[in-house]
C-alpha cells in the first residue's frame, strides 16, 4: 500500500487503498456513495484527517511538534475490552487552551478528534474513541500558542475497526 | 422526526456543565456488511456549541469517534435559562440541530 500521489487524490481512492487487501474478488464496490466534500465548513482540517501516522496527523493539524508536561492530564483505561467504545477524557491546568486533540498512533487515521476551545471554556474534553489494537494515545493541547502533550498506552482486547 | 441530538446542560453558579449524545453511525469506511461489501464512510465531522451568540465548544471528528458519540465539557459565562444551540454536520451533508434550555 503506498500513498496516493494523483493530482486529486479523493477520500474514496485513499480509504480504498487502505482497504484493497481485503477486497480482492469484490466486483461492485459503492462508488456511487462518495462521501460530500467538507467544502462547506471551511475550518475542518481535512488534511489532517487523512494522515496515518501520528507524527504526519501532528503536523498537519498543528505545523509543529508538542513537548511533554505533567500539566495535561490524560485518562483513559489501562485494558479496554472494547476498542470500539474506549472512553478518554483530558484536562489540564494549563492557561490560555485553544484546542485539544486526540490521536490514536495505531489506527489507520491517527487523528482521532479535535476540539476548539473558545475564551471562558473549561480546558477539559470527555469523549469515546475507537481503537483498532492496542496503542499508544496521545493527547495534545495547544496553549498560549505552544503544545503540550501527555501519552498513554492502552491495551485493546478485541479492535474497533472491524478488523 | 426526534432529534439526533441529546444533551443535559446544568449550571452550577458559573460553570456549565454540558453532556452530549449524539445517534450517529459513524461508519469509517473500513469494515464490510454482512455481503463483504464495503460499508461507505459516514461520521460527524463537525459539531458546534453555541450559547449567547458565541461558540463555546467545536468538534472535528474524524472516523475514530465512536458511534453514537458522547461528548462531555464545561463552560463559563451561561446562566440557568439561557440557551445553548447544538449543531452537527457529517461528511454526506447531513445537519443536525437542538436547542436546549440551561437548568
Amino acid at each position: 500500500m503506498t500513498t496516493t500521489t494523483g493530482p486529486h487524490p479523493t477520500r474514496r481512492l485513499i480509504l480504498l487503498g487502505a482497504a484493497s487487501v481485503a477486497l480482492i474478488g469484490l466486483g461492485n464496490l459503492p462508488f456511487a456513495a462518495r462521501p460530500a466534500s467538507a467544502a462547506a465548513n471551511d475550518k475542518y482540517p481535512e488534511e489532517a484527517f487523512k494522515q496515518k501516522s501520528e507524527a504526519d496527523a501532528i503536523k498537519a493539524l498543528y505545523g509543529r511538534t508538542a513537548e511533554p508536561s505533567d500539566k495535561v492530564k490524560l485518562d483513559a483505561p489501562e485494558i479496554a475490552e472494547n476498542g470500539g467504545v474506549v472512553p478518554v477524557s483530558v484536562t489540564t491546568t494549563l492557561d490560555k487552551v485553544t484546542s485539544i486533540s486526540f490521536f490514536v498512533a495505531e489506527n489507520p487515521y491517527a487523528l482521532a478528534a479535535s476540539y476548539r476551545i473558545a475564551d471562558g471554556t473549561i480546558p477539559g474534553v470527555a469523549n469515546r474513541l475507537k481503537m483498532a489494537k492496542t496503542t499508544k494515545l496521545v493527547a495534545i493541547v495547544e496553549a498560549d500558542g505552544k503544545l503540550y502533550s501527555a501519552t498513554k498506552e492502552v491495551k485493546v482486547t478485541v479492535g474497533g475497526c472491524g478488523g | 422526526m426526534a432529534s439526533s441530538i441529546r444533551v443535559r446542560a446544568t449550571s452550577n453558579g458559573d460553570i456549565t456543565e454540558v453532556q452530549t449524545l449524539i445517534q450517529h453511525p459513524m461508519d469509517t469506511g473500513l469494515v464490510k456488511d454482512s455481503k463483504g461489501e464495503l460499508i461507505p464512510a459516514h461520521f460527524i465531522q463537525e459539531l458546534k456549541f453555541e450559547c449567547n451568540g458565541k461558540d463555546v465548544f467545536v468538534a472535528n471528528w474524524g472516523t475514530a469517534v465512536s458511534k453514537d458519540p458522547y461528548v462531555k465539557f464545561s463552560f463559563k459565562g451561561a446562566k440557568k435559562g439561557d440557551e445553548l444551540k447544538i449543531s452537527w454536520t457529517d461528511n454526506k451533508g447531513a445537519s443536525d440541530t437542538t436547542t436546549a434550555k440551561i437548568a
